[in-house]
């Protein structure tokens, strides 16, 4: 009994760092309508550049945190000039391409430069016992950061200038313009946070597990199941989703083979995009 | 259909790729064998995308799943090659139109991402079900190509076959366009709504248009896979490869049907071309994204595209 409820915990911990990888997602995809296909790769430069900061440099990897978070809206702004700016407003296909073109440029520069041979930070602190089990101090520490960093946002967007203007755009872009708002400026920032955020969560990821430049697809994959369970477009909604489905990953690891966990996700995801194309979660959007 | 010019570019292609490896050997053979994959790829995708405006980006589960289900019959139960192609093609194609009625009450952005979701389960069902050997796959004995007069024989046949695949998807690519159908699905692709209120049966098209445009992948999943040996759930569903018939259509230019096929050639001969190359072949990714990045961004068209607004007799020429 304790074993499942240990492994619901792990799961837990988990989600809530699936849930910020997936925040990074569903914001860009909530204020600009792009779904970013290079949201896996930027992940995994945020991996690569914890690994660097810590183990080349040797800084404590939570205080490199805000310089990988700095790196990735710098990288994100950069993405926004070159491919995303353009492409806005077009059909699908094209964002879509448009962001998947920029995929397979980093994860080949990242193939080249660093092969496809796992890297790994050293680096533990000491966990927390249950009985027989352990829940290693990493997670819980990357839970935490997880936690405050989606709060932070949610601060950030509700209470500061940018923060409304930004969800001004999201809601009529043309209006926000209207109303003085630099609306290009706001989508470039918009898509500087979004990658931000998905290349700390990456971060955070590297804290716990070894990883190479090709795992950035497996989250990026993860992070679609949960913004569809979160509701497309919806922060608050995707921490949620990242929990329920750390809560389904860890409540189901005991029971079947761990094989299986992606049969039961991705047959969910699709069941819940046509059933309830909106999200599980109507909140946040005080409707 | 004889009067049109475009027929005949279809009958001349499919008569280079018989007449060029017969002459030219092996190494054309498995070159050309790959293009005519892609081209079909390419092709049926286009039916979704060029046609009907549907962000398909899982087109490669009908390819992978029609290869699984095509080795299974020929591997485990000594189904011979013929029956085995037709009847995976068949089973997939009525999958694909039971889950095109359920997801294809999606539009835009989310059809494109159930259209993932559908991909990843079914790669992740393949790799854990054991009759179909789990993650390692399943390999086909020698003894299966003794009908068909050993092994070398063997790969002959499936060459011309994939050919013969080729030259229906392009038939089925300007067959459709030229349609009634083909009309309807154009209407969808320029606005669902209108569509509807004029009469189009916009769900039960598009799920025909979906099973369809899977019907011909899948027998070239299990022809492919066949020649190959081997089939493995990871190489079967690789999404990239689902990703890289879309970037072919794109180069070639989606809605056409010349455009499409000529897209598949192209992107196997430059592919091929970066992978020997001894300064591009750590870069091809990088190179084949910034061509990708330069497609979408200034030529959304493709090569056709481009002709297209050049000239105007290419329209009647490259349909």
């Amino acid at each position: 009994m304790t074993g499942i409820f240990v492994s619901i915990l792990n799961g837990l911990l988990l989600g809530s760092i699936y849930g910020l990888a997936a925040i990074g997602l569903t914001l860009i995809f909530g204020v600009m309508k792009v779904i970013n296909l290079a949201h896996g790769s930027m992940i995994a430069l945020g991996m690569f550049a914890l690994y660097f900061l810590a183990s080349s440099l040797g800084m404590n990897p939570y205080l490199a945190l805000p310089l990988v978070a700095v790196g990735g809206f710098l990288m994100g702004l950069v993405v926004y000039g070159v491919a995303i700016h353009r492409v806005i407003g077009r059909a699908e296909l094209m964002s879509l391409l448009a962001t998947f073109a920029v995929s397979m440029i980093v994860v080949g520069l990242g193939t080249a430069m660093w092969s496809t041979s796992p890297y790994n930070v050293q680096f533990s602190i000491p966990g927390l016992s249950i009985g027989r089990y352990t829940i290693p101090g990493n997670h819980l520490v990357a839970a935490v950061v997880a936690i405050l960093i989606a709060a932070a946002l949610y601060v950030f967007l509700y209470y500061t200038r940018i923060g409304k203007a930004i969800r001004a755009v999201a809601s009529n872009r043309q209006a926000a313009e209207l109303m003085g708002i630099p609306s290009t400026r706001i989508l470039a920032i918009t898509f500087g946070i979004g990658i931000g955020i998905a290349a700390v969560s990456g971060a955070l990821i590297a804290t716990l597990f070894p990883f190479t430049i090709l795992s950035g697809s497996s989250y990026e994959l993860k992070s679609f199941v949960v913004t569809v369970l979160g509701g497309l477009g919806n922060p608050a909604g995707a921490l949620l989703g990242g929990l329920l489905l750390g809560f389904i990953e860890g409540a189901v690891s005991p029971f079947f083979n761990v094989g299986w966990t992606p049969v039961i996700e991705f047959s969910l995801f699709v069941l819940i995009l046509i059933l309830f194309p909106a999200g599980l979660f109507r909140i946040g959007r005080g409707r | 259909m004889l009067k049109r010019p475009f027929f005949w570019i279809i009958v001349a292609t499919v008569v280079a790729f018989v007449v060029l490896p017969l002459t030219g050997g092996i190494g054309i053979r498995e070159s050309l064998f790959l293009a005519a994959i892609y081209m079909i790829l390419s092709l049926n995708l286009n039916l979704m995308i060029g046609y009907t405006g549907y962000v398909n980006f899982g087109s490669i589960v009908f390819f992978g799943l029609g290869g699984t289900l095509g080795i299974y019959a020929i591997s485990v139960l000594h189904w011979p090659l013929w029956i085995a192609v037709p009847v995976a093609g068949l089973v997939v194609a009525l999958l694909a139109l039971l889950l095109g009625l359920g997801i294809l009450r999606l539009r835009g952005a989310y059809f494109a991402l159930a259209t993932i979701g559908v991909v990843e389960a079914t790669s992740a069902f393949v790799s854990n079900f054991d009759p179909f050997g789990g993650s390692t796959g399943m390999y086909i004995s020698f003894t299966a190509y003794k009908p068909l007069g050993g092994p070398r024989e063997a790969l002959w046949v499936a060459y011309f076959a994939t050919v013969g695949l080729l030259g229906l998807s392009l038939l089925l690519g300007y067959a459709i366009k030229r349609s009634r159908f083909g009309l309807g699905l154009f209407a969808i692709r320029e606005d669902e709504d209108a569509a509807m209120v004029l009469g189009v049966k916009a769900p039960l098209y598009k799920a025909m248009i979906y099973s369809i445009s899977a019907l011909l992948p899948a027998m070239a999943g299990v022809l492919f896979f066949f020649k190959n040996g081997v089939v493995q759930p990871d190489q079967a569903f690789d999404l990239t490869l689902s990703i890289e018939a879309i970037v072919m259509l794109m180069l070639g230019g989606q809605g056409t049907v010349f455009g499409a096929a000529l897209g598949g050639f192209a992107y196997e001969q430059f592919r091929g071309y970066l992978l020997t190359s001894s300064t591009f072949s750590n870069f091809h990714l990088v190179i084949a994204g910034a061509l990708l990045l330069l497609i979408v961004l200034f030529a959304p068209g493709g090569l056709v595209g481009w002709l297209h607004d050049r000239w105007k007799v290419t329209r009647r020429i490259f349909e």
